[in-house]
């Protein structure tokens, strides 16, 4: 079994967000960054398909060379290839865009896989779109926000997190997955995956080399302003006995803030 | 014309459905478009009537057996065809599981973008302009559109009902050609979550406990205030969740679940930057920490520095009376 895992470079959730105006994009300068959390859950779900059996798992960012410890952390996971598709935009915000070099690559380079696993979203752009759309445009089954997988052969269930309920949903293989907390608990790399992922060779795929016409990579998501939300300003504090508290919360809610 | 997709629970419209065919009547209304909806399923006819309390002119009912459990593919082909046929300019989806699993896969099909979880819309010109969090909050970003139909989800929980119109529409019926192949992803099963009646992306009054719970066992004291508040879940901090505490789903936070409801109320939460990534939206907030230098605070509309144990059950009795009244 062929086991491709799509993984992003983002942020870490501990960073403070700001923002260049001007340019319309966030200031990378001093912020750390780290494989998107969700992708790291679908990396261990691979990885676990693979113990449990035979398969290959190779895993692709999209993004510039900065994405190239991402790939590396894949690796010294246990992921046994890896290959960047190259482009040095930035961000654009639009998943169909995203999408749509995914399946140019697939179609045209790696189009013998089984199974597609990312995460549910990226921590970041926050979008969930490119799962499904990669879906769409290779016309295969998907299950997001997966909390459970199980493959038997050449089909598959699979369990999403829904509002309150939980999803059973059954496939055929090919087909895409999107991981959720809760699939599994993604491993620590080893010293020795992690010495093996170094020598390990990355290929380089240009995005520009995939043949896309003019202007189907424009994106079509025009972006107007970046800015930071509207700052909340710290309210009332009160430090009181616990039965005056109480009244008074109730009080604040009511009155003040009339919501209920 | 707006084209709502309204998505069917229980043999219900959605609430956050409801509140998109809103939005999308009082933005309709300033572009001079009309507004039409669209369900999918099968014999959800008589549905048709509350979209049309809620700003709909047109109700398209796709109507096929293989559409009476949800599927994206078959979900998506279906929408397509109506699509194609009727031409909106504006598709509009609540961004609640099904909206996000549905409305890129339907997005890609059209080949058009789409804008994700947005909390803010407005007509500038013939044209949208929205804004989504991204970043998990941390940034603000405002899009419009190049590619036509402009495809957008909304925020659960953002934008306000309309006042139900006394109007009636027209219910247009359409007999979906699907074959068994354009359904390759069907729901086979749907298993209810023990204990949990309301998600909490979709309640009005969210109550969250963090590490200060100090135990499982004492979630029940937020389970209890829930019981009493009306359309109120429990919440919950990741070190909570991630102390086996409460199952995941009732996760606030930047990989966890955004909420925006009218209350949240935290006990016991720190309000680390993550956490607040996914409730600073609410539009009230009240915590309860024994820490005065808690984060929290700093967020809070009104803070208690005390322990919750002992400010919770009075807490409860204050609430009781009130909504005895
Ligand atoms: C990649 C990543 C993703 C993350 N995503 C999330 C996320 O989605 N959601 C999330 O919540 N966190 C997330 N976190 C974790 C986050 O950084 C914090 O660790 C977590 O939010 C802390 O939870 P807490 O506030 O319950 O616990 P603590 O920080 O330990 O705070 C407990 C609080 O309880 C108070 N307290 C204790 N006893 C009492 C009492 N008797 N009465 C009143 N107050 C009391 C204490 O003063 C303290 O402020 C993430 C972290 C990482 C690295």
């Amino acid at each position: 079994m062929n086991i491709f895992v799509f993984v992003k470079k983002v942020p870490d959730t501990e960073s403070k967000i700001r923002i260049d105006h001007e340019a319309k994009c966030i200031i990378e300068e001093g912020l750390s960054f780290v494989i998107n959390p969700y992708d790291e859950i679908a990396i261990e779900e691979a990885l676990r398909l693979k113990e449990a059996g035979e398969a290959t798992v190779t895993a692709f960012s999209l993004g510039s060379d900065e994405s190239i410890p991402i790939l590396k952390k894949a690796l010294a996971m246990g992921a046994d290839e890896a290959v960047l598709l190259k482009e040095d935009l930035a961000e654009s915000y639009d998943g169909l865009r995203t999408a749509r070099i995914f399946v140019q690559a697939l179609k045209t380079k790696y189009s013998d896989y089984n199974l597609l696993l990312f995460g549910k979203q990226s921590v970041g752009a926050d979008n969930s779109q490119v799962p499904s759309m990669v879906a769409e445009l290779l016309g295969l089954p998907q299950v997001n926000v997966v909390t459970k997988l199980e493959i038997d052969g050449n089909t598959g269930s699979a369990y999403r997190e829904i509002e309150g309920a939980v999803e059973k949903v059954s496939f055929s293989l090919p087909a895409i997955i999107s991981a959720q907390k809760g699939l599994n608990e993604p491993r620590y790399e080893t010293l020795k995956g992690i010495m093996a992922a170094k020598r390990k060779d990355i290929p380089v795929v240009e995005v520009q080399e995939l043949g896309f016409d003019g202007d189907e990579l424009t994106s079509q998501l025009e972006l107007i302003k970046m800015e930071s939300p509207p700052p909340r300003e710290a309210g009332k504090v009160i430090e009181e006995d616990p039965d005056v508290a109480a009244k008074k919360i109730v009080e604040y809610l009511r009155e003040e803030a009339k919501a209920l | 014309m707006f084209l709502v997709f309204l998505e069917i629970r229980d043999g219900k419209i959605k609430k956050s459905s409801l509140e998109a065919l809103s939005e999308a009547k009082r933005r309709a209304d300033e572009m001079s478009m009309d507004v039409a909806a669209a369900i999918a399923g099968h014999n959800i006819e008589a549905l048709a009537g509350e979209a049309f309390c809620y700003g709909a002119s047109k109700v398209f009912v796709l109507e096929n057996t293989l559409l009476s459990h949800y599927s994206p593919s078959g979900f998506a082909f279906a929408l397509k065809s109506l699509i194609d046929e009727v031409n909106p300019t504006v598709i509009l989806f609540s961004a609640t599981a099904m909206g996000k699993d549905l409305a890129p896969r339907l997005a890609a099909s059209l080949g058009v973008s789409l804008a994700t979880d947005c909390i803010k819309m407005t007509a500038n010109g013939g044209k949208l302009e929205v804004v989504r969090p991204i970043y998990a909050g941390k940034a603000f970003a405002t899009f419009s559109f190049k590619s036509s139909p402009q495809m957008v989800s909304l925020r659960p929980n953002v934008f306000p009902l309309i006042d139900p119109l006394d109007t009636q529409g027209e219910t247009v019926k359409k007999d979906v050609v699907l074959a068994e192949d354009n359904v390759r992803d069907q729901v086979v099963e749907l298993l209810k979550a023990e204990g949990v009646a309301l998600d909490v992306t979709e309640a009005e009054i969210v109550v969250s406990g963090g590490r200060g719970m100090k135990g499982p066992e004492n979630f029940d004291l937020l389970r209890d205030l829930t019981s009493i508040l009306p359309h109120s879940a429990v919440g919950a901090s990741r070190s909570a969740v991630d102390a086996g505490w409460i199952d995941h789903q009732h996760q606030v936070g930047q990989t966890g679940k955004t909420v925006s409801p009218n209350i949240y109320l935290a006990f016991g939460v720190s309000g680390a930057i993550q956490h607040l990534a996914g409730m600073s939206s609410s539009k009230v907030i009240v915590a309860v920490n024994k820490d005065p230098e808690a984060p929290i605070f700093r967020v809070a509309d009104f803070g208690v520095i005390g322990d919750l144990f002992q400010v919770i059950p009075p807490l409860k009795e204050e609430l009781k009376k009130l909504l005895a009244e």
